[in-house]
């Protein structure tokens, strides 16, 4: 970064499929992984006769992103019919929106990234439409047959264009990673590309300077085909680079050649050019003659803008300034869910410690979630008896290694933190008591207080162990504590 | 011969009443079918076995006292662009043929819902796209009242069906006279509702913002009889106009006092037929003897109403047919011969050198798609096909389609302004009677120039009947147009009903019938 000789200039285009129970236009159900062609009517494969009904719970959710993502939204918006040919779009036609989208105009503030300034990516609309079905080209040998799965076909997507606002590769995964956070936290879409719940094409070109002070802009190529939010990143990357090189030796400038579509081959980690699906796409859009306008009242509005909840950026800056947790922090806990938060907020305010809550959840909680593949709704462990062990740590009635061991029992036996102790036999040594034994393990072992005098502080190490070994219950941490105030009182 | 004899609500009366059966009259109605369909061709298909099933299913139900249907026992005659569950619904169209739905359009379920019982599909033009049934890809419809003439369309097996009294029932659709003018042409009766009135669910597309579905009948009673039970909202459809259905045979006998009718002078005068344009003034004058006034009103935009229309239901109608595409039900040309032939022109052009042409030839998916389309549809449907492509395409949109809207939006202000002062406005369903069968098949404006009086409706959405009002002089029936403000069907059934007191074009049956009777 900074290297390059030249800018990068990124645009994506996102599709997400919305967590509606039904289709966009029928009552079909929506869950992946059904077995093909079993999630299908008359409606969304396209029989002759049936018309489309328009599911209200998906412009709902097409609203809440479009408050989310500071768009206008639409009072009045209509649908168009989108019209080409392909095999898994059985009417011949989608159903789009064109000239009237549910929103407009938006943004979305990227997270700080340590030592860079904030970074604010425009949003240019956000529209629903229908899925198409799936193809399955099946090239075995001898056979060229093409089944098509029509499960899919009637989801409803939300298409969110940005502007060209994106700088880098990395900044576009960050802006993806942003956003499915955000939809995660709207309930809209989870976003989730394996399953194809998340989709996006990147337009991108370079902003090449020239010695006048100007810049030429290199074609704009449309890259599709990327399976995972790295696969963007090292995309982009791969596009950019080639890009320099294309203009390099060629000159070629936006607007020479016709806009290319090129497919990122995960395997050879390059992009390659794509047949497009038609030769020209002229789409015919017009209006949808079958639907009436969608149109939204204020009443709808403000119970849509209730219903929003904290979204991820307000939680980062609440945890950053109540609890004094740094970005990275922040970060870590909110990109666990709404639920993981909450948890951490009241881990926080019941042990008196923004931070050594935060340290214990990152490295305890969630690793024990990670392992056990579970949620932070199944962790058997209350906040507030978490709590309680955190509180018992920081006071130094238990070291750290205490702290875990008993911290494994809980979560192993859905124990208290009183039970755990109990039954792993740590016994809580009275502070009086302790004080007594290293009063006599420094008058026994003038050699090591010697060493310790003489600014060998490791010397101690062997006090611990005496101490330890008398009574295996007691913290080593103080034990050391107390030893070295001893040694320092009886003065040189 | 109940059905040549009575009309449907004298039917339902005997039937309640226990004075006839179902049963009888099924078969008489089969007989019907039997003695005539084979010269006029009004049925696709007839439900033979399964209505006379259900006839008599209905009789036992009646004679053990059950509550029956609103229509319980009364043959229905169904366009076949009207989807019914396990029973083919071909649009006439070769691309449909074998095509059998697992709905029921809306209208089919209430007709069951009813107890009607559906005697049959009837021939239409291919996906409704025509107005003399001649476009039909599965058979021919002939004109009861002189067999070498078309019987209107494209609901031409709808109005033919009545005419040859082989249903006293009939639902035909109408996307710019559908119903209205098969109606005229075959001397019935034919409602097209408000836009929105009956539910489209299960109406294979033609027009989607122009289509509605209507009754057809000898009668206006007969017809608000049976609107009764097709109209309704419908969850089923975004379109459906969520208001209730009036009583439309209750108050059908009220007549309406300090009528004010509205007629327009275009409509009467170059083009029309001295017989038509004699036949609607001395209608106008039956209505004057009610005691209506008659006003001159304006519709300025409606010259321009067939080119908005064409634009407008070809632009739709490109995009509702794009799903016949051979890949998931419908016909599909044969795979065999296509990849052989796709493989003998590349060879072709391999040998040839000609590596141009060889990057040019269609892929495989390619190909059935325009060897299904090319051999599915007829000639008209492609025109159409290719007429809205070709409106909505990138360049012309504006020009074509995007104006059309805008007349629209004209035309439909023009019928506001009219109806501030009247509340009818009369006029001819068509330009001239029935014309011979082959006689415009290749003119296609002629043809499209025949909608002249009834599309402006469709694009208004507004409600109009078609009354039998006359005949000309070789005698040929004429019918007279009655269009109202969005939602008074109501309004146009008493004004009919009142027309239809005062005289007996209605009743008149076509010589056919006679002959018939003469040889039986």
């Amino acid at each position: 970064m900074g290297e390059q000789p030249y800018t990068i200039v990124i645009g994506l285009e996102v599709h997400v499929q919305l967590l509606t129970e039904s289709k966009l236009f029928c009552g079909c159900s929506t869950k992946f992984g059904a077995p093909p062609n079993t999630q299908t009517c008359p409606v969304c494969i396209g029989m002759p006769g049936v018309l489309p009904v328009m599911n209200r719970r998906a412009v709902e959710l097409a609203i809440k992103t479009g408050i989310a993502l500071n768009c206008e939204i639409a009072r009045f918006s209509k649908w168009d019919r989108k019209n080409y040919y392909y095999p898994d779009l059985p009417k011949g036609y989608q159903i789009s929106q064109y000239d009237l989208p549910i929103c407009r105009g938006g943004y979305l503030d990227l997270p700080d990234q340590d030592g860079s300034e904030a970074r604010r990516i425009g949003i240019i609309r956000v529209h629903l439409e229908e899925d198409a079905g799936k193809s399955m080209h099946d090239e075995k040998a001898g056979r060229a047959d093409s089944r098509i799965d029509l499960n899919r076909a009637g989801t409803p997507l939300l298409e969110i264009v940005t502007r060209p606002d994106i700088r880098s590769p990395s900044e576009a995964k960050t802006f993806l990673t942003e956003l499915k956070l955000l939809l995660n936290y709207l309930e809209v879409s989870d976003c989730n590309m394996q399953e194809g719940s998340l989709r996006v094409d990147a337009n991108i070109n370079l902003h090449i300077p020239t010695d006048n002070g100007r810049h030429v802009a290199t074609p704009i190529v449309e890259v599709k085909n990327m399976n995972s939010f790295r696969a963007v990143e090292r995309a982009l990357t791969y596009e950019a680079q080639r890009q320099y090189e294309a203009f390099l030796e060629t000159g070629h400038r936006l607007g020479d050649v016709p806009k290319q579509t090129r497919g990122w081959d995960e395997d050879a980690q390059i992009t390659r050019p794509q047949r497009s699906k038609e030769e020209s796409s002229d789409y015919r859009y017009f209006p949808e003659p079958d639907l009436v306008p969608v149109t939204v009242s204020d009443a709808e509005l403000e119970a849509l803008q209730k219903t929003l909840g904290e979204l991820p950026a307000q939680i980062r800056r609440r945890l950053q300034a109540t609890y004094q947790l740094n970005a990275y922090d922040s970060d870590v806990i909110v990109n666990q869910g709404r639920a993981f938060v909450d948890y951490f907020c009241q881990l926080a305010d019941a042990s008196g410690d923004g931070k050594m809550a935060a340290n214990w959840i990152q490295q305890d909680v969630l690793r024990t979630l990670n392992e056990r593949q579970w949620t932070i709704a199944q962790f058997p462990i209350a906040a507030a008896e978490l709590a309680i062990l955190l509180r018992r740590v920081k006071s130094g009635e238990l070291d750290t290694a205490k702290g875990r061991l008993v911290f494994a029992h809980m979560v192993d036996h859905r124990a208290t933190v009183d039970d755990a102790i109990q039954a792993l036999g740590i016994v809580q040594v009275d502070e009086t008591e302790l004080r007594q034994l290293c009063a006599e393990l420094v008058a026994n072992n003038p050699r090591v207080v010697a060493e310790v005098k003489s600014g060998k502080d490791k010397a101690i190490g062997s006090l611990v162990g005496q101490a330890k070994k008398r009574n295996p219950n007691v913290n080593p941490a103080r034990v050391k504590e107390i030893c070295l105030e001893l040694i320092q009182q009886e003065g040189s | 011969m109940l059905l040549s004899q009575l009309t449907a609500s004298d039917l339902l009366k005997q039937l309640q009443e226990k004075k006839i059966k179902a049963a009888e009259l099924v078969s008489d109605a089969l007989h019907q079918v039997d003695q005539c369909d084979r010269s006029v061709g009004a049925f696709l298909r007839v439900n033979r076995d399964s209505a006379l099933a259900q006839a008599e299913e209905i009789d036992r139900r009646r004679a053990r006292g059950e509550k029956l249907g609103k229509l319980a026992g009364l043959p229905v005659a169904v366009k076949d662009n009207l989807c019914t569950r396990g029973q083919p619904t071909t649009c006439a169209s070769r691309m449909l043929e074998r095509f059998v739905p697992p709905y029921d359009a809306t209208v089919i379920a209430r007709l069951k819902a009813a107890d009607a019982i559906i005697l049959g599909k009837t021939n239409l033009d291919e996906f409704a796209m025509g107005g003399s049934t001649e476009t039909s890809a599965l058979g021919r419809t002939r004109n009861p009242w002189d067999l070498n003439r078309i019987p209107g369309g494209s609901s031409g097996g709808a109005a033919a069906c009545v005419a040859a009294r082989m249903v006293p029932l009939s639902v035909g659709t109408d996307t710019g006279g559908s119903i209205r003018q098969p109606a005229a042409l075959c001397g019935v009766t034919g409602l097209k509702p408000t836009y929105g009135r009956v539910s489209r669910f299960g109406l294979v597309a033609f027009a989607s913002s122009l289509d509605q579905i209507g009754p057809l009948a000898q009668t206006a009673e007969d017809c608000a009889l049976l609107l009764e039970v097709l109209a309704g909202h419908d969850p089923k459809d975004a379109t459906s106009i969520d208001r209730p259905v009036p009583a439309y045979s209750e108050t059908i006998r009220e007549p309406l006092k300090g009528l004010r009718i509205g007629w327009v002078r275009e409509h009467l005068g170059e083009g029309v037929s001295p017989d038509v344009a004699a036949a609607i003034e001395e209608a106008i004058k039956v209505f004057e003897s009610f005691g209506a006034e008659v006003h001159e009103v304006e519709l300025p935009h409606a010259r321009y109403a067939v080119a908005t229309y064409y634009i407008i239901a070809c632009s739709e109608a490109s995009s509702n047919l794009a799903r016949y595409d051979g890949v998931h039900y419908g016909y599909r040309t044969d795979e065999k011969t296509m990849l052989a032939d796709l493989a003998e022109e590349r060879r072709s052009l391999q040998q040839a050198g000609k590596t141009d042409a060889l990057d040019d030839l269609d892929s495989a998916l390619v190909r059935m798609y325009r060897k299904t389309r090319a051999e599915g549809f007829g000639a008209e449907v492609k025109r159409r096909i290719m007429l809205g492509t070709y409106a909505l395409s990138a360049g012309y949109y504006d020009a074509y389609y995007l104006k059309a809207l805008k007349v629209r939006r004209l035309i439909r202000q023009d019928y506001d302004e009219a109806f501030r002062n009247v509340h009818l406005i009369v006029g001819p369903v068509t330009p001239t009677p029935a014309f011979g069968i082959g006689e415009k098949i290749n003119d296609p404006l002629a043809m499209y120039l025949f909608d002249l009086f009834t599309v402006g409706t469709n694009l208004a959405g507004l409600p109009a009947i078609s009354v039998p009002c006359g005949f000309s002089r070789d005698g040929m029936p004429i019918g007279l147009h009655l269009q109202a403000p969005p939602l008074e069907e109501e309004r146009l059934l008493r004004a009919a009903y009142m027309f239809q007191q005062a005289t007996d074009w209605h009743q008149r049956r076509p010589p056919l019938l006679d002959r018939q009777m003469a040889a039986s």
